[in-house]
């Protein structure tokens, strides 16, 4: 089945938030981002911005009518700054305008005298100073401090990832329209509608019933509007609720990007020991985050960082320290992999460099420390795993042998291309790591007329998860998809939502609607064998028809719908689903946190030139352990389009702060994402389906987050190409690959980081060291 | 009053004409399928076509709506993804449907539209073609490989159209709606109402393609007072007289890519091209504007200082010539009078023995703006070289002519030496900073490479 919403996309019918026709009156708001990244706020001018023509009026943190916070998990965000701010950017006024240019023209008019302070970017510098988010944490498996002394071969490192920019192509924004009653609707782009609810409930000062949040679809998330799409509502909600008129703030893409924060850069220092039959006998890491100015999500996001630190491996002795850092940059959040992934890349690391040192494959460190069914995870929970039937069909599949050989073969007879080949499996567990989060709520109506309305927490960002709902009902009910329709996310109509995150979006709603239409047809099914004076289990529903022990009855759907509703059956359900299972001590740092963990393995091959240190991935060859996919097209594409935004990350997308914290690559011409012509010339996807039983949405394991992982493949491919091109030259472990680290390696001398005859530092970036 | 075919409607509007194209369709006309997404050309997600009659015939291209002003559609016929919309999913929507190639949907639209312009384009059809016509859609969902098999069954659609006229075969295949039939005769029509009602005589500012200008100074182009330079026809066309090639300062990037004169003078022309922006802006930019922009690292502007270009200038009533090399002071400092305008770019087509090169490193090869970019024309007698200029990009505060290591160049035998001993001059002028687009050192460190790769190339060309 293809994407429901396909139809509209297709023929520009789709309604996104700025596409919502306009109410009569509506105002349009722009804020004033701090240009400073750490001071104290002196003094405030918005009367040259106040007095411009348009201008209704602009709000400061003195107009906000509750509290100004808006930290989820940590109480350090205030809406709008008050006498500090702390990463440029902050929002320090909203200039609400009859027009978007007279909002625009206003912001430009504010000035701001701000006392300096000195600019944390750097996690390491903010780690030393003390400056954290929440204590440290540790993940612990086994004894490391004791088990060097059997490692015959011992590694150390450092490794750093940057930051990533969401994206998304449709820019944050919300709508809010004041009520009677002192309650609001606002239309958000937000992955978190009851976030937007509490925030804006807390900032107002509304009891969450007053607050209503509604959502049809996103153009975009990837987790930038899962906590981040908060401010922008609590703005509009605050100038709505003072001025009684509907306040609306599409943001412009530079706004967007300066803004909001992005994927946390990391970085890591790596102990790795191996015995002599290459096993990993101990690892230890310790994880800097790059936090940003706020909690934000990253308490959440380190914590993952814990869970995926051993990546697909069994290691017997971990320990796994991370720090959630303080710095002046917009405070970090979710993105795709949500920590994961810096995790994996920094085990990947530990375990190049040993395999560099040693002269083997990586590969072969890799393939002979994969988890088995019945291994321990560092937080305890015990492994089901498909990581060797991955890695083993794949490497046969794609024939891993023949692709090295050629690789060897091109590197011999090329001076100036060098290709390079990279195995990276993945292990990702499917879960909010936060127990409570785990559960769902599905409201499921049968109309008379036998369509069906069906309402639940999740949000419709491009992942398919109403596609997914919609199935659920049409093979609950056996009636044809158009009989159904998903409904808009709203917090009226479904409270207490978990963000579409976490890739658990379709497990979760799913369960729920399975919950919900199971329901509805077990009381028609009762109703029909009382009726039928037959057993309530000899009635099946098919095709659109009533069945009595296996014959088709003349009862169709529609009229068992009626008879329903004539009999006083209920034809409404709103069913709760909470993921049995699961539970995590933070006290121990032990549990069962995960559902289940989706496993896979990818071949990566890369092209280097070796004259101008440009580059192209050929292909990315994958076998995924998909459970049973219940939507191949769906799920296919979710892989895809994974895989590219993982290789982004690794190559050519580079968050650029100066030492200021300003952020210089501020729009699409300085910050790159793939496009048609960078994208691998092949992806392979290949099925592993498996018989095993899982808690996953008709055993479809969750596919949102894992395949980005894929994505790290290309930064090992690329530093086994430069190798092949540079034996002797040492460079660090420092994503992304851009074609500037990539020439830079190809002319790396021995002494790590110095390039013949340009001897000053190359880094330039202030996160990014 | 500026009056234009939208889809199938007659437009006349008193709105300002420096006013940009997508916000008059979104928010205007209430077309809300083409979507706002980066507001500087770069995302592809604002793309319309823009039908115009040249010679007779009516030709379509995609532009970027959110750095074209209303002025420069004046006259013409304008596309939105509502004006491909039938009663079903056309053949290339459904070809994306079939694809899964849409996923949250934003920058859909745009991918309709631009593959549109390849069923419009009148190019062959293969899938190559229908990908080039969406090189400037950028979609953070698909990964584009469902794009990809689109485009392919997109291309497969026209196999057919032989010398039909595009719209003609579309219409009649119903690929698009049957309306496009008849605008060819509908803008014949219009033309005859307007004259040149834009032509202001007191413009404070001067636009070309406005893919710069408008991203330079958005805010301010809306209520300016404008003089819309990109449809005078004498600053149109690209010709040759005698050994000199003359290209009006308003012929676009597209122009010049499938001018005969260049295609014939340079045979890497398209492969240079390829990595100049994205279809939809070299539909638009303009080469007087990839000039006067004065960025230090303008890829038409480095090309064209290899070539010795001279520029006219006028200001109405004087004309005056000097060449590209001398034009610029400073940074984005330029020897122009404020109430001159560039008109016309001359220079020698290249001989026998004299070879050109482009190179450009960026960040992402398609698309982006260069790292450090340099090209070069050098004339070999045997392996002596004659006359040599190389000029890079990205080094300095101006586009740069490497004076001293030319200098140095003149006369030497090409060989491993000379070309080590040039890098090492080139380094003594260039004055690179660190930015976004890399570090000092790279962009160092990069120049020499791209020098290195400038002979490398340049030798092969010189062997066959």
């Amino acid at each position: 089945m293809k994407n429901i919403d396909a139809y509209t996309h297709l023929r520009g019918e789709s309604i996104y938030l700025d596409d919502i026709p306009l109410i009569h009156g509506t105002l349009f708001g722009a804020s004033f981002g701090s240009p400073v990244a750490h001071g104290i706020i002196r003094h405030l001018d918005i009367s040259e911005a106040a007095a411009l023509p348009g201008v209704v009026r602009i709000f400061t943190y003195k107009d906000i009518t509750g509290e100004n916070q808006i930290g989820g998990i940590v109480p350090d965000e205030p809406l709008i700054a008050d006498h500090e701010v702390h990463f440029c950017g902050m929002p320090v006024a909203f200039v609400v305008a009859d027009s978007v240019d007279a909002a625009r023209a206003a912001v430009k008019k504010i000035k701001v005298t701000i006392d300096p302070l000195p600019v944390i970017t750097d996690s390491r510098e903010a780690q030393q100073l003390g400056e954290l988010i929440i204590p440290p944490r540790t993940f612990q498996l086994g004894d490391t401090a004791n088990s060097w002394q059997h490692c015959t071969h011992i590694f150390e490192g450092r490794a750093d990832t940057n930051g990533q920019e969401h994206l998304y192509i449709e820019t944050q924004g919300a709508y809010a329209v004041p009520q009677e009653h002192n309650a609001i609707k606002i239309y958000s782009s937000t992955q978190g509608p009851t976030a937007v609810q509490r925030a804006v409930s807390r900032v107002l000062g509304l009891p969450m019933h007053l607050v209503e949040v509604e959502v049809n679809r996103l153009g975009g998330g990837f987790g930038g509007k899962e906590d981040q799409a908060n401010t922008w509502a609590a703005l509009c909600a605050l100038a709505a609720h003072h001025l009684k008129r509907p306040v609306k703030y599409s943001l412009h893409r530079m706004e967007d990007m300066a803004m909001t924060g992005k994927r946390h850069p990391y970085s890591a220092d790596f102990k790795i020991g191996l015995n002599a039959e290459l096993k990993i006998i101990a690892y230890e890491a310790t994880f800097y985050q790059n936090a940003g100015a706020a909690a934000d999500l990253s308490p959440a996001v380190m914590e993952r960082t814990l869970f995926h630190c051993t990546n697909t491996y069994f290691i017997p002795n971990v320990k796994a320290t991370a720090y959630s850092c303080r710095t002046h940059l917009p405070p970090n959040t979710a993105f795709r992999g949500f920590g994961g992934p810096q995790g994996m890349f920094m085990i990947e690391s530990a375990i190049a460099k040993a395999a560099e040192a040693l002269g083997v494959e990586a590969a072969v460190i890799q393939e002979k420390n994969l988890l088995q069914t019945g291994d321990e995870f560092p937080y305890g929970q015990i492994a089901q795993s498909e990581a060797p039937d991955c890695w083993h069909k794949a490497t046969a599949l794609y024939d891993v042998a023949a692709m090295r050989k050629e690789v060897n073969a091109f590197n011999a007879a090329n001076k100036w291309h060098k290709k390079g080949l990279a195995c990276m499996p993945i292990c990702f567990g499917i879960s909010f790591t936060k127990t409570l989060m785990n559960q769902a709520r599905s409201l499921v109506h049968v109309y008379t007329d036998g369509s069906v309305g069906i309402t639940t927490g999740a949000v419709e960002m491009g992942q398919g998860v109403n596609t997914k709902i919609l199935q659920v009902a049409a093979q609950v009910f056996s009636i044809q998809p158009e009989k159904i329709r998903i409904h808009t996310t709203n917090t009226f109509k479904i409270a207490n939502t978990s963000p579409s995150a976490a890739s658990a979006t379709a497990d979760l709603n799913g369960k729920a609607t399975l919950m919900a239409c199971t329901a509805i047809v077990e009381r028609l099914k009762k109703m029909v064998a009382e009726e039928m004076k037959v057993d309530a289990q000899s009635v099946t529903l098919q095709d659109e028809y009533v069945w009595v022990n296996k014959q088709k009855t003349d009862i169709d759907w529609k009229s068992l719908v009626m008879t329903g509703h004539i009999k006083r059956i209920g034809l409404s359900e709103h069913a709760h689903y909470a993921t049995p299972e699961i539970h995590f001590d933070a006290a121990k740092e032990k549990g069962h946190p995960f559902a289940y963990h989706v496993y896979g393995t990818a071949l990566v091959s890369v092209t280097v030139d070796c004259i101008r240190g440009t580059y192209t991935v050929d292909s990315v060859k994958v076998v995924h352990d998909f459970g049973a996919s219940m939507n191949t097209a769906v799920d296919l594409g979710q892989i895809e389009g994974g895989i590219v935004q993982g290789i982004g990350w690794m190559t050519m997308e580079e968050v650029v702060y100066d030492a200021n914290g300003r952020l210089r690559s501020n729009a699409l011409s300085t910050y790159k994402v793939p496009d048609i012509y960078s994208v691998p010339k092949e992806i392979a996807i290949d099925f592993l389906q498996t018989p095993h039983d899982n808690l996953a949405i008709f055993r479809s394991k969750a596919v949102g987050e894992p395949p980005l992982m894929y994505g790290i493949g290309a930064y090992f491919a690329l530093r086994n190409a430069v190798r092949a091109f540079n034996k002797t030259g040492q460079f660090a472990f420092d994503a992304p690959m851009t074609p500037e680290k990539v020439l830079m390696a190809l002319y790396a001398t021995q002494k790590e980081g110095i390039i013949e005859s340009h001897e000053e530092t190359t880094n330039h970036l202030a996160v990014d060291k | 009053m500026i009056k234009f075919i939208l889809n199938n409607k007659n437009i006349a509007t008193s709105l300002p004409a420096g006013m940009v194209l997508l916000d008059f369709v979104r928010y205007h006309q209430h077309l809300t399928g083409t979507k706002v997404g980066c507001n500087e050309g770069d995302c592809g997600a604002c793309t319309m076509l823009v039908g115009e009659l040249k010679n007779n015939k009516l030709q379509y291209h995609a532009l970027t709506s959110c750095l074209t002003p209303l002025g420069n559609v004046h006259g013409k016929h304008v596309v939105t993804v509502e004006g491909l919309n039938m009663e079903a999913l056309n053949p290339i929507q459904q070809a994306m449907y079939d694809e899964s190639a849409t996923q949250c949907g934003f920058c859909t639209p745009g991918f309709v539209v631009s593959l549109a312009g390849f069923c419009l384009s009148g190019k062959p059809a293969t899938t190559q073609n229908a990908i080039a016509h969406i090189d400037g859609n950028i979609c953070r969902c698909t990964g584009y490989k469902s794009i990809e098999r689109a485009a392919a069954k997109v291309a497969a659609l026209m196999q057919n159209r032989q010398s039909t006229e595009p719209t003609t075969f579309v219409s009649a295949n119903h690929i698009l709606p049957a309306w496009f039939a008849d605008i060819k005769q509908r803008l014949y029509s219009l033309h005859t109402e307007l004259n040149g009602q834009l032509h202001s005589t007191t413009a404070t500012e001067w636009v070309g393609g406005g893919t710069d200008v408008y991203v330079q100074k958005h805010d301010v182009m809306k209520e300016a007072n404008i003089r819309f330079l990109f449809d005078e026809e004498r600053l149109k066309g690209i010709k040759q007289e005698g050994n000199r090639c003359i290209m009006g300062a308003s012929a676009t990037v597209t122009e010049l890519s499938e001018s005969p004169v260049m295609q014939q003078y340079f045979p890497r022309l398209a492969d240079h091209i390829k990595l100049v922006s994205s279809t939809p802006i070299r539909n638009i930019a303009t080469i007087g504007g990839n000039l006067i922009n004065a960025s230090p690292i303008g890829d038409l502007t480095i090309f064209l200082l290899t070539l010795d270009a001279m520029l006219v200038f006028s200001n109405g009533e004087q004309r005056r010539e000097i060449p590209l090399s001398e034009l610029y002071k400073g940074y984005k400092t330029l020897d122009k009078q404020p109430d001159e305008h560039l008109e016309l770019i001359s220079f020698e087509l290249p001989g026998n023995n004299t070879f050109f090169h482009f190179e450009k490193v960026s960040k992402r090869t398609n698309l982006d703006i260069a790292s450090v970019n340099s090209a070069i024309c050098i004339t070999l007698q045997g392996d002596t070289i004659q006359a040599v200029r190389i000029s890079a990009g990205g080094v300095a505060p101006v586009p740069k002519l490497l004076q001293e290591t030319n200098a140095f160049l003149k006369g030497k035998a090409v060989n491993e030496s000379t070309i080590k001993a040039a890098i090492a001059i080139a380094q003594t002028e260039i004055t690179p900073i660190s930015d976004a687009r890399g570090t000092a050192d790279y962009k160092r460190l990069l120049l020499g490479q791209l020098i290195k790769a400038h002979f490398m190339t340049i030798a092969e060309s010189a062997l066959r």
